[in-house]
């Protein structure tokens, strides 16, 4: 296992207390979505509930629980030979399909997909009851168009997405791989999605991967190679990869007939990218596979010529397969607000319909006896000479037709047109999102991503923001800022300028200069130390140091060259960012880590090249939280090296050291995480020959041992790494990202409670807090930081006593907390670790910390687990109405995530899966605030209205048809075509109403972002609420009152027939309503103007034509009418008095009460015009100053 | 070491790795969402400036529409009680109106109660009768109507469809129940000629019912629901069916009968022998004959105008009262020391 390195990941030390924190909280898991549980249940992974949500450690933890790998679980692949592959098991080719519907299934599929919609089921339940000769309200066709329409829409949208991956996954599925020929024993070329389990295929360099393949051979004689996991996870760096010795010397291939291969069994197919666990027979020997031994679909060969690998999963079960699933569904809190309101509306449309069905009972009893002879009725059905009652049934049946008939007639108060609209709506927002160039990350070269279509309009509403730390606030670029070696503080290059002297070592090679591809500021003092003083005591450390922090680490040196053809630089690839930084600051001191095989490695000591021997490497992991390497010097001493954290680093260290190093080391250690800096400890130890041989022989043992590997090398690696010397601390800067204050400023600004939940230690979470404004020097901490439930109620008592202390002196904390500003009463900023919160989550305290945390302005978790993470926010989520947002880079924010109303994932330095969990994905932190306070606040501003104005409209429209059916005896007639009536809310009046839902703006950016107060509104709920609706619904009453009445009276007593005025009333009602919208739109835009006119056009056109149309009964009626002057008349009183009301109030409001907002526009209208004169003033007085 | 720095490293160490294309999105004023626009608000001046105008419209309006309302003369009259001799029962009316043997002629006077031009518009208006009842305005088949070929076409006709056996033409509740008073006007011994032609509209005379349709086997079912029509003209001719077809909109509605084409003197006397043959007992119908000379604005209707007219002095109103608003709470716009987070520092 030599050289097999997994390293000292991030996540995997900020999640290092995570095992000792059982039992953890769970909560943000079980009650998470339906959809992922279902996805996860499709990959054969052992336990369904777990896996699709896992954080790096939790899946290793998952796969460690599978190390012993039984052979009825396994997959038997047999090298070379794809016939003979394990017979019990299917294996698919590996063509892949993402796209959902074939030709033949799409339309079953496709409608089933699309009638899991409550409310088409609705919709279709009308078209049905329509078709009852009984009920025929409508004619057949114009009743199903609404239905028929939206479905169509969505199915033309849907076949259009699944074309598109269809025709990528053709070009996917077609492109060719070289695989090999086990008769000719050549490499022939083959289609990707011919490719089988089993099966050897060769890939070159820079060549994409076609499936998950265990490496047997590669270019380099060491068995390494590289690739690029961008496409998987997203990290950019190379990893190695390695074959085994045993399969390198003999490749299959040309002089290697392949029927000597051997045997390879492995898991079955999961979707835990970071781990593979399997082995491989050949020649009789049994050899361990792990996941440094798989390269997986989508990554890319680079710096390798070749590498020859045999396939073991393909198509469907690759793991980058297994790994894809969609968006997650969720449903933003406008629409669950709106079903509320749906609701409402529901019991206006029962009401409506008891009220005509009961009249419809009355009339018909007054008129019981009349019924036989009024011409209109006819009772009776005389016509085949038999005398039988016609299409009558008694006054019951009447009663229940009547109601049935008046739901279809009355059905679009719900509106259908509705959800369509919004799905439009919300596809231009998240166009406008992705195209706009202030969310565009030029140093990641990405755009913003719109994950999840549905909770656009969420952004604008956002009361909590849950912040992961690193990668998130900070860049995650460590960068080298100081040493302790033996208790003595080198921080100079901390302070000094760059320049000081060429400090950094520029190594000449023959005609070659070699230089680290970044150097780090240096400690003039250290380096003096490191050139003169190598003799002391002193330097001898600072030289181990360095030595240790050169090799001790996985990374893997590249050397590259530059437009200089002398001049070639070093590129130290690694996983972990912390590791790249140690490598480059140890090569700027002087030692210079150039070349990596799997056996040795080569250093530039101070000038030397020196030739060390990777005897055995013990990887990171969060039990120990440190990792070693035992190298073999050129001076044939045999050292440990042991780099880790503080806690664990002093608990082995050697007993009879000198306790005043120790403790200077820790005082050290305390100000460099004061400072904000990540620390590592680093120690040695010079191991005896007999230890040493101890070490190897239980080393080899643990590693050829095919049972609970892990744990064995895990007790292997403890029992060496003792008596330590301590050599001394590193600290590590973590850059905070740009803008990250402003950004959290503005938020504050904006009633928006940052948390930020870290997995760093509390000084370093502290200090970062500090550094990004979050806290501030006036604020009172209160730090919860306990062992024991006891002690945490205790703390929670007295912080709930502090507040409430707070409480008298300022009137209303709460208020406070509500409107989230902070400028006289005393703020108060709470930290609290992840030891606590083991404590009080889930239990009776978890009320208490609610409590305190809302009261405070700022808290801070630190040394939290991701699930921990995921608590927190449902410890939110669950107690307030207020709206979350979770924004993380890591595989370990996945979780909360999820958790959140909106989860955000940055799309950065660590692997994707935050990107995959997110609804949004952006490259820095601070688009946050153009995202909430721009986006946000234009999406919530425009659906609201939306939302509200499609209830209007429609129910205007029902209005009118009520108020008809009032003089038709109750029977359902409607004036207005039935082919209009179909119309009215899919063609006449929806294409205003999208447009001005992607395009209207209340505000501009500028102010926008100027004013950041202006975001509360949507926190307030302040364009969507309960009165806001009620005042709309008594609108629409008001304007159906006079769209129908003004009409009614003027033509009471009259010659006009029933066609005419339902043209005018449609007529009226359409350009009522789009006047309505005209009044309300913010920004009179070219496409406005053509969308709300056009749309009154259009449906004059229509109503010209359906009137065209000799075999219905309205032949003409709309020129005739037209022709009158007392239609004009009558359109204009409509027009002006419907609006009255709508125009006088708005306009009073906007003068007596303006909102913000309202203020806010004016300012964006007439204030620009003085801060322009103003700035040209300005000018004039700069150019008079000189 | 950032992810463009191991880009290019990774790039430059390979053969030709092409430099990845910047996904920057592309600057245009539509993307970035800045369009030009124009940003009403309500100012002051708007406001007083729309409440004025539309009074400044709407009044004169008012006014000339009312003054053509009382400009036009209608007589109105109603006969249905008047013409039914004797008792008052429901059921004896009923009884009285399906009599077929009674001769049913009624004659009434009407005393012009102003100088009347032509052309003066006779209409039967009748009160109570759903003209759009759903049984009602559904019953009629207009291919039918139409073509001659489709006179077998009688679906949607219920129950009016067909009569021994054979389809009727016109089919349907609507034709079958036409209106069949009549009424002869005389000034003393004069008569006044009635001209019935042009009392419906010419498209549907043209192109709603077909020259070459004629009336077959209509009303020869048990239950006669009205007039009979002549089997020898055709159906683009009846204009009195064509007018009747033509459903009202509301259960009070008026139907052309005819128009009279001389003028009336003030304080004439009409007599009218009316035939008191339809029979709107049987639900308490009510029936009117009308006289109505028309104006621009159509016959004898006030509501407009004083609906123009209230509009009118409301919008004046509240021009007035929004100035007075704008006067005694002066509010400069866009201040930003009306924010709310200005407002009332104090209050937190």
């Amino acid at each position: 296992m030599a050289g097999d390195g997994l390293t000292i990941s991030r996540e995997e030390e900020e999640e290092e207390e995570e095992r000792s924190l059982a039992p953890l909280p769970s909560s943000g898991r079980h009650h998470r979505r339906k959809s992922s549980a279902s996805a996860a249940s499709r990959d054969g992974f052992p336990n369904p509930a777990h896996v699709r949500h896992l954080s790096r450690t939790e899946t290793e933890r998952l796969a460690s629980s599978q190390r012993e790998l039984a052979d009825s679980n396994s997959r038997i692949v047999f090298i070379g030979d794809p016939g003979g592959s394990d017979p019990r098991f299917e294996t698919p080719r590996n063509s892949i399909r993402t796209a959902k519907y074939s030709p033949i299934t799409f339309l079953p599929r496709n409608l089933f997909e699309q009638f899991r919609r409550l409310s088409y089921i609705y919709f279709l339940a009308i078209v049905i009851l329509n078709q009852l000769p009984q009920l025929a309200v409508f004619g057949r066709g114009a009743s199903a168009l609404p239905l028929a329409f939206v479905l169509l829409v969505t199915a033309v949208k849907d076949a259009y997405e699944d074309w598109r991956r269809h025709r990528s996954d053709r070009i996917e599925n077609n492109r060719a791989a070289s695989v090999l020929d086990p008769q000719s024993g050549r490499f022939l070329s083959k289609r990707w999605k011919e490719v089988r389990v089993g099966e050897v295929l060769k890939v070159l360099a820079n060549e994409s991967i076609p499936c998950d393949m265990v490496l047997l051979a590669t270019s380099d004689p060491t068995g390494v190679a590289y690739i690029q996991t961008i496409n998987l996870d997203g990290e950019s760096n190379l990893k190695t990869r390695y074959a085994k010795q045993e399969t390198m010397s003999r490749p299959p291939g040309e002089d290697h007939p392949v029927d000597s291969a051997g045997v390879i069994r492995c898991e079955q197919p999961n979707r835990n990218i970071y781990g593979f666990l399997g082995n491989m027979e050949v020649d009789g020997k049994r050899v361990s596979l792990g996941p440094a031994n798989i390269i997986l679909r989508g990554c890319e060969l680079k710096n390798t010529a070749w590498v020859i690998g045999v396939a073991v999963y393909t198509g469907s079960e690759t793991k980058v397969m297994l790994n894809s699933s969609g968006a997650p569904s969720k449903r933003s809190r406008l629409e669950t607000r709106m079903n509320r309101e749906t609701l409402l509306l529901s019991a206006i449309l029962i009401a409506l319909c008891s009220v005509v069905a009961i009249c419809n009972g009355i009339w018909l009893g007054n008129h019981s006896d009349d019924l036989e002879l009024a011409q209109f009725f006819r009772k009776r059905d005389y016509s085949d000479g038999d005398d039988k009652k016609y299409n009558y049934s008694g006054i019951g049946t009447q009663v229940f037709f009547a109601f049935l008939m008046s739901v279809i007639v009355f059905q679009i108060m719900i509106p259908i047109s509705l959800y369509i609209s919004m799905e439009l709506v919300r596809l231009g927002q998240a166009y406008f999102m992705v195209r706009d160039a202030n969310l565009y990350d030029e140093s990641s070269n990405s755009r913003f991503q719109c994950r999840a279509l549905n909770i656009n309009e969420d952004l604008g509403q956002i009361k909590y923001v849950f912040s992961d730390k690193t990668g998130t606030l900070t860049e995650n670029k460590m960068e080298f800022q100081c040493a302790s070696i033996r208790g003595v503080d080198y921080s100079g290059g901390r302070v000094s300028s760059r320049d000081n002297g060429e400090a950094h070592y520029i190594l000449a090679a023959g005609k070659q200069i070699l230089k680290p591809k970044m150097s780090v500021k240096t400690d003039p003092e250290l380096v003096r130390l490191l050139k003169n003083k190598g003799d002391t005591e002193q330097g001898k450390r600072a030289r181990e140091f360095f030595l240790a922090l050169a090799c001790c680490n996985t990374i893997v040196p590249l050397v590259v060259d530059t437009s200089d053809p002398k001049q070639k630089l070093i590129d130290y690839q690694g996983e972990s960012p912390d590791e790249q930084a140690l490598a480059y600051a140890a090569a700027s001191y002087g030692f210079v880590l150039i070349e990596r095989t799997s056996g040795h490695i080569i250093i530039d000591v101070l000038g030397n090249r020196q030739r060390y021997d990777v005897l055995g490497l013990h990887e990171f992991d969060s039990d120990r939280k440190r990792m070693s390497v035992i190298v073999c010097g050129p001076d044939k001493t045999i050292n440990l090296f042991v780099k880790g954290a503080d806690n664990s680093m002093f608990g082995i260290i050697q007993n009879k050291v000198d306790l005043s190093m120790i403790d200077a080391t820790k005082a050290n250690l305390h100000a460099y995480s004061s400072l904000g800096l990540r620390t590592l400890v680093v120690g040695m130890r010079e191991l005896s020959r007999k230890e040493f041989e101890e070490w190897q022989s239980a080393y080899e043992n643990a590693n050829t041992s095919l049972m609970g590997r892990g744990k064995l090398l895990r007790a292997v690696a403890s029992n060496v790494e003792r008596e330590l010397h301590i050599l001394g601390a590193s600290g590590i800067e973590d850059k905070l990202q740009e803008g990250v204050p402003e950004a959290i400023e503005s938020m504050r600004q904006a009633g928006i409670k940052v948390w930020v939940l870290t997995g760093d230690k509390q000084e370093t979470a502290i200090s970062i807090g500090f550094s990004c404004k979050l806290l501030t020097e006036a604020m009172t901490q209160i730090v919860i930081n306990c062992n024991s439930e006891e002690s945490c109620r205790n703390k929670l008592q007295d912080a709930v006593a502090m507040y409430r202390k707070f409480a008298v002196i300022s009137p209303d904390p709460f208020e406070n907390a509500l409107t989230g500003t902070g400028s006289t009463k005393v703020s108060m900023a709470l930290i609290i670790d992840g030891i606590s919160l083991v404590y009080i989550l889930k239990t009776k305290l978890e009320e208490e910390l609610f409590k305190v945390a809302t009261a405070c302005d700022v808290v801070l978790c630190c040394r939290v687990a991701p699930l921990q993470k995921a608590g927190i926010v449902s410890l939110i989520k669950s107690r307030t109405d207020d709206m979350t947002l979770a924004i993380g880079d890591g595989a370990n924010d996945v979780s909360m995530i999820q958790t959140a109303d909106v989860g955000i994932g940055i799309s950065g330095q660590e692997g994707r899966q935050a990107v995959m969990a997110s609804d949004f994905a952006m490259g820095q932190f601070r688009f946050l605030v153009p995202l909430l306070l721009v986006h946000g606040h234009w999406n919530y501003q425009r659906m609201a209205y939306m939302i509200l104005y499609n209830f209007y409209r429609n129910a205007v429209f029902v209005f009118i048809l009520f108020w008809y059916v009032l003089y038709t005896a109750y029977t359902l007639t409607t004036a207005i075509t039935e082919w209009s009536t179909v119309l009215y809310s899919i063609v006449y009046t929806a294409l205003p109403t999208i447009v001005v839902g992607v395009l209207d703006k209340d505000l501009s950016r500028k102010t926008l972002m100027k004013y950041p107060q202006l975001y509360r509104s949507g926190q307030r709920d302040e364009r969507y609420n309960l009165k806001l609706f009620t005042l709309t619904m008594m609108d629409a009453v008001w304007q159906s009152v006079a769209t129908f009445y003004i009409p009614y009276l003027a033509y009471r007593q009259s010659t006009v027939d029933v066609s005419s005025l339902g043209d005018l009333w449609i007529l009226a009602v359409v350009i009522l309503v789009n006047i309505h919208l005209a009044t309300d739109v913010f920004r009179w835009y070219w496409i406005t103007h053509v969308a709300v006119w056009g749309c009154i056009g259009a449906t004059l056109i229509c109503v010209i034509i359906i009137d065209c149309i000799w075999t219905l009964p309205g032949y003409w009626a709309i020129f005739k009418i037209m022709g009158t002057g007392l239609f004009w008349l009558c359109l204009l009183g409509v027009i002006v008095a419907g609006m009255l009301p709508h125009f006088s109030v708005k306009a009073l409001k906007e003068y007596l009460m303006p909102s913000d907002i309202q203020i806010a526009r004016e300012m964006d209208k007439f204030r620009r015009i003085n801060a322009a004169t103003m700035e040209i003033q300005m000018n004039r007085f700069s150019m008079l100053q000189l | 070491m950032n992810n463009s720095a191991a880009g290019t490293s990774s790039g430059s160490g390979d053969v030709s790795a092409p430099r990845r294309n910047s996904n920057r999105p592309k600057y245009s004023r539509f993307t970035q969402q800045e369009l030009p626009a124009c940003k009403p608000i309500l100012t002051p001046r708007w406001v007083i400036s729309v409440f004025t105008l539309i009074g400044v419209i709407f009044i004169p309006i008012g006014i000339a529409a009312l003054r053509a309302s009382t400009n036009v003369v209608e007589i109105v009259k109603r006969y249905d009680a008047d013409c039914i001799p004797g008792n008052n029962t429901k059921a004896y009316k009923v009884a009285y109106i399906q009599d077929k043997n009674i001769d049913k002629t009624c004659n009434i006077t009407l005393r012009v109660p102003k100088d009347m031009d032509p052309p003066i518009y006779v209409y039967y208006q009748l009160d109570n009768f759903y003209q759009n009842h759903r049984r009602y305005v559904k019953s009629r088949n207009d291919a039918q109507l139409k073509d001659r070929g489709k006179a077998n076409d009688t679906s949607g006709c219920d129950p009016e469809d067909a009569s021994n056996g054979s389809p009727i033409v016109p089919c349907g509740l609507i034709a079958w129940s036409l209106f069949n008073d009549t009424y002869n006007f005389s000034i003393g011994n004069q008569n006044l000629t009635v001209n019935k032609r042009g009392i419906s509209w010419k498209s549907d005379r043209d192109h709603k019912f077909g020259n070459d349709v004629f009336p077959r086997n209509f009303q020869n079912g048990t239950l006669i629901g009205g007039a009979s029509l002549d089997e020898n003209t055709p159906l683009s001719q009846q204009e009195d069916l064509i007018v009747w077809m033509r459903t009202a909109a509301l259960p009070t509605f008026r139907k052309s009968y005819g128009k009279i084409e001389q003028n009336l003197r003030e304080n004439d006397t009409i007599t009218v022998t009316i035939k008191n043959n339809y029979n709107t007992y049987s639900f308490s119908g009510k029936k009117k004959l009308v006289l109505s000379t028309s104006s621009w604005l159509g016959g004898k209707n006030d509501f407009i105008g004083i609906t123009y007219l209230t509009i009118g002095g409301l919008c004046f109103f509240l021009a007035i009262a929004f100035t007075g608003v704008y006067l005694v709470k002066p509010r400069k716009l866009g201040d930003p020391s009306y924010l709310s987070w200005n407002r009332n520092p104090s209050g937190r």
